[in-house]
């Protein structure tokens, strides 16, 4: 953002990204464990049990060493009894490392899984409290891999990667305490000859972080292409444009699978590099092994020990720093899921010790609000009204004159920018969502439905409705004649999103649903923009009348709504500019009367 | 509530047997498909096995050759020392080169299989019909091309290394026979040991991989949903109920996932333990051999040396054999969609007329399931340069109508001809050159404003601006911020919903269709743009090369521009004729369209 007063926020979550992009990975670790207390139970002993898992490997070495002085390197005499102590050791040993190492996993796995199932449904819950989610669809893809491959990635880390990079570090501390017990001056030779691995590490892991940055964007930007062919398919069909489509999917393919090459490439050469260092070392070691042992500082036993110690110790680098860009992935990943569970819910609810409203129909009022969506323009400005309880109120205006927007600050779906709303006396931020849904419902334009049945559908509205009660909303709204062509009834299956109703058909559904939930203030936005005039007719007036008493606010293009209502207000570029009836409006000659004008004369026409 | 949005993938997971089975055919057609840089990854690895044991090799030899001479003479035997740091450098560095090509190269197999793959199963949605499309939930097929391509190609990144360790195991023990024959045995029982051990691993472990992962499907399908479906979980307060569900979900798979958990637990450490296990018994053999003169020091620690660097990389075996079940789940998936069929074939024909196209159905009839027909016997003429208004209640069939011509949709039977020609003889691009559709709800692409009209046709930006134009956009359009630059989308701004229906009519405008088909088309724009648009479109279709319209309305100003209207009741043709005509003679008619009329005049509004 180069814009010289910052005075509107950004999407928040990406201001959370971009603070959180300067914690090290170390940090957001920390921040990952503190926001999931699960992994962390017992997470002592668990540490505790990887540590004594990375013995087992490192007496092997030592049972050699034994072996060689205690005879196989003189060839003639030898002292089997000591050789056969220590194999006892070593088995005994190797018996508690693989005993340490399950129960270590064991407990890693039911941890890490706990914890993060936990994290999974927090982010859930976080997402569903974010109003981004109903302000921006798009980013709705984005948002689903936060609670699912984001996390995925966070679990291999923990299980695997994670623990790796703990057990290699183990090893190598042990391998080289037992190096140094052997000989420092070996010691020092095999740590020289990794020396330049170490210094290069970091270059290496500041390239492969760059380089899974690309791999990142990329993959954002093929995930959005695919989903093309896919949620619009019938465009493409219509238009035919499946060449150009598949053009831009390949596009976003090609770019991935570059990138991904590119950190390959990366990766193969940090990992080739400790090999080479471990054959480094175990020259260094031959010939200061023999320089010293000559001397007569060093039995052959333990410079032979030490070239097992060499691969004791090469191993776990090896995998250290194959596991290293693995790791970056996952806290890659594991930085997003924080970043979402730390965007403050910009909408947050205040919970059930909020003062309850008052009994009764409400009123709402709008007090000098003002609302952006985050980096544009405003798009309500000072709107300043008061909706008396029982008003049916209607809201008219221009395409993206800010009627929607209006009903979504209503239902504090989003927060003004400036001013308050509130509802029955109290400011809505103050009051909790238990209390707001059952007062106030918003039905939206688009009937959206979930891929179940009729009946499942409708019960989001009411969850303990049984069918006798939906039958009879059903009939109530006057869709009996309607309902009647559905072969399967109740049980109609509708289809992913509703898809396998007609448009009209998913907003009737939407209707039934908000009827059944029988809230006391109903916002309607376009609610039955799809239904033939007959229909959305006899069901808004028998919606009326089943909700009789109540407050509503209803947006539509269709005026009959508003000759009908008590109050009109209208809305243009972002303003109210007209607020009465609908008659004193036609009077007043300004944009209603010239909405209304149209409208008669569609109607009108031939009348 | 519904807790099953995709239990599809559960009959998937078969036997384990046929797992095996299954995964190895998956494996030859990876490594057909990828036949040369397979090839040169397998050579890398076999070179960096082939180099672990000569690794093992250089030190038993500077054991006898360096170490032992240099300690029994008390003096450093320079010429085999230095031979021995040569041997060890040079192993290192064939090493580090097997290393890159096996990771590199085998990394880029595996990512070019997923890309390939990607290409497909894309290739395969741009083909299959409207109707195969509506029976797959929007999640599936999205993670079809994402997670489940991965899925089954992953074991392609462990199998260079698999291959090369078995053939480091050859090694191994071509090595132990030279140095010591007894010794050997010992390798003889570990290796197939280990191997045994992982076989029976991943049989055991299979069957809870594939349940893991298709639960791990259906958390993802229960966010996209429950996501998509966002704003009206809000407005009913039905956040607690979605979390509990979705809880329910990742539950599932949690426990599922531990089951896995508990298998690799115990299996883990055991296939650990075993090469230490191996290298004490060579040494308590050894000490026997050497004591009784049958072999030298130098052998021993080779052979046990060998277990040691074998020991890490073997376990590249369970590692592909325990990718298998999840890749041939994940290639289950992607095969559904590579398999599927029916795809609409389209003709060879091509129009060659100019100005307004004739369109004609004849008897079509339509259903979405058997024995339900949405659409029975329609007949309909749409003369050159006319305009069809199609009238019908909710769900009388109007969409659907729209669809067969674009051939979203075929007719069970009966024929759409465009002039006169069947549109199933004609070739895709044609139809849609002569036919636009603006459907009932809008889609945009994640692109540009412009972009997003001509969907990639050559169109010059005055032609784009007089679309824009044509249905009142262009004020909007020009206050956005880059103009027609704006980015739609998920990185880009959004549009209200009259403005997005706007940029769906200037779509099909601005392609200069001959036949110009609108599904309630101007629902989300107000009174009084809708009245622009329809003068711009009246005026339009007046010309001699303007489209002919069929439109689906309710709004007396939409019928009006008609010269017939078309009104369907419950898939068929009720009646036909011009607007008074049908007024003066249909009672249902007249219900539908002047229901705000009627109910003004029965002084119900005000
Ligand atoms: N999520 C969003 N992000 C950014 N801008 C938005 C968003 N939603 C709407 N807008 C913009 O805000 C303005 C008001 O939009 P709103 O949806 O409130 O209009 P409306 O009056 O409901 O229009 P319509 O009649 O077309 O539904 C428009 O200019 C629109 O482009
Ligand atoms: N994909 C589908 N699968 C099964 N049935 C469907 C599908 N799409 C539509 N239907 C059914 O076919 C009938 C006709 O639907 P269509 O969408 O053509 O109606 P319409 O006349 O366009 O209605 P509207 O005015 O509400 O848009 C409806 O009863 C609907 O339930
Ligand atoms: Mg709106
Ligand atoms: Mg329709």
């Amino acid at each position: 953002m180069t814009t010289k007063t910052e005075e509107r926020v950004v999407d928040p979550l990406d201001a959370q990204e971009a603070r959180s992009a300067r914690l090290t990975g170390l940090e957001i670790i920390k921040r990952g464990l503190a926001l999931s207390p699960a992994i962390k139970d017992g997470i002592g002993v668990t540490l505790l049990l990887a540590m004594l898992s990375t013995v087992g490997g490192t007496v092997v070495p030592i049972v050699i060493q034994v072996a060689i002085d205690a005879g196989l390197g003189e060839g003639g005499h030898t002292d089997r009894g000591e050789v056969h102590l220590w194999v006892g050791i070593a088995l005994a040993l190797i018996a508690v490392t693989a005993v340490c190492a399950y129960a270590m996993r064991v407990r890693l796995f039911v941890a890490s899984e706990r914890g993060l199932t936990q994290m999974r449904v927090q982010a859930f819950r976080h997402v569903h409290d974010l109003s981004m989610l109903t302000q921006n669809a798009e980013r709705r893809g984005v948002l689903v891999s936060r609670v699912t491959s984001d996390i995925d990635q966070v679990s291999l880390f923990l299980q695997f990667t994670g623990i790796m990079i703990v057990v290699s570090v183990g090893q190598m501390i042990v391998a080289t305490i037992v190096m140094a017990y052997y000989s420092w001056q070996l010691t020092i030779v095999v740590l020289v000859c990794f020396l330049p691995l170490a210094v290069s590490m970091k270059w290496f892991a500041e390239r492969l972080s760059q380089a899974y940055d690309t791999v990142r964007r990329t993959v954002g930007e093929m995930l959005a292409v695919i989903a093309e062919p896919v949620v619009g398919a019938s465009v493409v069909r219509s238009h035919a444009i499946e060449a150009r489509t598949q053009r831009r999917v390949d596009h976003g393919i090609d770019a991935n699978l570059q990138a991904n090459v590119s950190a390959q490439r990366l990766v193969a050469v940090t990992f080739a590099s400790a090999g080479v260092a471990g054959g480094l070392a175990n020259a260094g070691v031959v010939i200061a092994g023999v320089a010293l042992g000559v001397a007569g500082g060093l039995s052959m036993g333990t410079v032979i020990a030490f070239a097992f110690l060499v691969g004791l110790f090469v191993g776990p680098v090896q995998i250290a720093t194959q596991v290293l860009t693995e790791a970056q992935n996952a806290i890659a990943s594991w930085r997003r899921v924080i970043d979402l569970l730390d965007t403050p819910a910009d909408v947050v609810d205040p919970g059930s010790s909020a003062p309850p409203l008052p009994d009764g129909v409400l009123g709402a009022r709008f007090d000098h609000v003002t609302f952006a969506y985050p980096g544009g323009p405003d798009v309500l400005r000072d709107v300043d009204v008061e909706i008396a309880p029982r008003q049916r109120v209607a809201v008219v205006g221009e395409t993206g004159s800010g009627k929607t927007t209006f009903a979504k600050l209503l239902t504090r779906l989003m927060d003004p920018v400036t001013g308050t709303v509130s509802l029955g006396g109290s400011d809505i931020s103050t009051v909790s969502f238990d209390e707001l849904r059952r007062h106030v419902l918003m039905v939206p334009q688009e009937g959206f439905l979930f891929d179940a049945t009729l009946r499942e559908n409708l019960l989001y509205g009411k969850a303990d409705a049984d069918d006798a009660a939906l039958l009879a909303v059903v009939d109530g709204l006057g869709l009996s004649d309607w309902f009647a062509t559905l072969p399967r009834g109740l049980d109609t299956r509708v289809g992913q999103r509703g898809e396998s109703l007609s448009a009209g058909e998913r907003q009737l559904v939407a209707l039934l649903r908000s009827a059944l939930a029988d809230p006391d203030f109903l916002v309607l936005d376009e609610a039955t923009s799809a239904v033939d005039p007959q229909t959305e007719l006899r069901a808004t007036r028998a919606l009326e009348r089943l909700l009789e008493g109540r407050t509503s606010v209803t947006i539509a293009h269709r005026l009959s709504t508003a000759e009908n209502s008590d109050r009109v207000l209208v809305f243009d570029a972002g303003r109210l500019v007209e607020d009465g009836t609908h008659a004193e409006l036609v009077d007043a000659g300004g944009v209603y009367a010239r909405l209304h004008a149209s409208w008669v004369a569609q109607s009108r026409l031939d009348h | 509530m519904s807790d099953s949005p995709s239990a599809t993938t559960d009959n998937l997971s078969a036997s384990t047997d046929q797992v095996m089975g299954r995964g190895f055919r998956l494996l030859g057609r990876g490594m057909s498909e990828q036949r040369f840089l397979f090839t040169i990854s397998v050579v890398g690895s076999v070179v960096y096995g082939a180099m672990t044991v000569a690794d093992a090799w250089v030190l038993g030899w500077a054991t006898d050759h360096v170490i032992r001479p240099s300690f029994e003479k008390g003096e450093m035997v320079k010429g085999a020392l230095a031979v021995s740091v040569l041997l060890f450098m040079t192993v290192a560095i064939l090493r580090a080169l097997g290393v890159i090509a096996r990771r590199l190269i085998g990394g880029i197999v595996y990512y070019r299989l997923v890309a390939d793959y990607r290409r497909r199963v894309t290739r395969r949605y741009l083909a299959l019909p409207m109707s195969w499309h509506h029976k797959h939930p929007t999640g599936q097929l999205l993670s079809n091309a994402n997670a489940d391509v991965e899925a089954a190609w992953a074991v392609f990144m462990p199998l260079p290394m698999a291959i090369g360790v078995i053939a480091m195991l050859v090694a191994a023990v071509v090595a132990m026979l030279l140095a010591d024959v007894v010794l050997t045995v010992v390798g003889l029982v570990v290796f197939p040991a280990l191997f045994g051990i992982n076989v029976f691993y991943q049989r055991w472990l299979s069957p809870k991989v594939s349940h893991a992962q298709s639960l791990r499907g259906d958390v993802s399908a229960v966010a996209h949903e429950s996501f998509d479906g966002a704003l009206v979980i809000k407005s009913l307060g039905r956040e607690a109920d979605e979390t509990a569900r979705f809880a329910r979900h990742a539950e599932a798979l949690r426990d599922a996932n531990i089951a896995v958990g508990r298998i690799r637990s115990i299996f883990d450490p055991l296939l650990e333990a075993l090469p230490n296990l191996a290298v004490l018994a060579v040494i308590l053999i050894g000490i026997d051999r050497v004591a009784s003169g049958a072999a030298a020091p130098g052998d021993v620690v080779q052979v046990a040396y060998l277990f040691t660097v074998v020991a890490f990389p073997v376990r590249a075996i369970g590692w592909v054999l325990g990718e298998l079940p999840r890749s041939v789940v994940g290639w289950d998936r992607v095969r559904t969609v590579l398999d599927a069929t029916g795809e609409m074939p389209y003709g060879s024909r091509e129009l060659d007329g100019a100005g307004p196209a004739r369109l004609r159905l004849e008897d079509v009839r339509f259903e979405y399931e058997a024995g339900t027909e949405v659409l029975s016997g329609v007949d309909l003429d749409l003369e050159p340069g006319r305009v069809v208004a199609v009238v019908g209640a909710t769900g009388a069939g109007k969409s659907t109508l729209t669809s067969l011509l674009t051939r979203l949709v075929d007719p069970v039977s009966g024929r759409v001809l465009v002039d006169e020609v069947d549109v199933r003889d004609l070739t895709h691009g044609s139809l849609a050159e002569h036919v636009a559709v603006v459907p009932q709800s809008t889609f945009l692409f994640d692109d540009s404003v412009r972009e997003n009209v001509t969907l990639g046709a050559d169109v010059p930006d005055d032609g784009v601006w007089a679309a824009l134009r044509a249905v009142q956009a262009d004020g909007f359009v020009s206050a956005l911020p880059r103009g027609l630059d704006t980015q739609l989308g998920e990185r880009g701004t959004t549009l209200s919903g009259g403005q997005r229906q706007r940029l769906a009519l200037a779509r099909a405008l601005v392609r200069r269709p001959r036949l110009l088909v609108m599904d309630d088309a101007t629902s989300a724009v107000d009174p009084e743009v809708e009245q622009r648009i329809l003068a711009a479109l009246a005026e339009h279709t007046a010309d001699e090369d303007g489209p002919s319209v069929l439109v689906v309305a309710y709004r007396k100003a939409t019928i009006a521009l008609a010269d017939e209207v078309v009104f369907l009741d419950d898939g068929r043709i009720a009646d036909r004729g011009t607007h008074a005509e049908l007024i003066g003679r249909s009672a249902d008619y007249r219900l539908l369209v002047d229901a705000y009329d009627q109910a003004r005049e029965a002084g119900d509004l005000a």
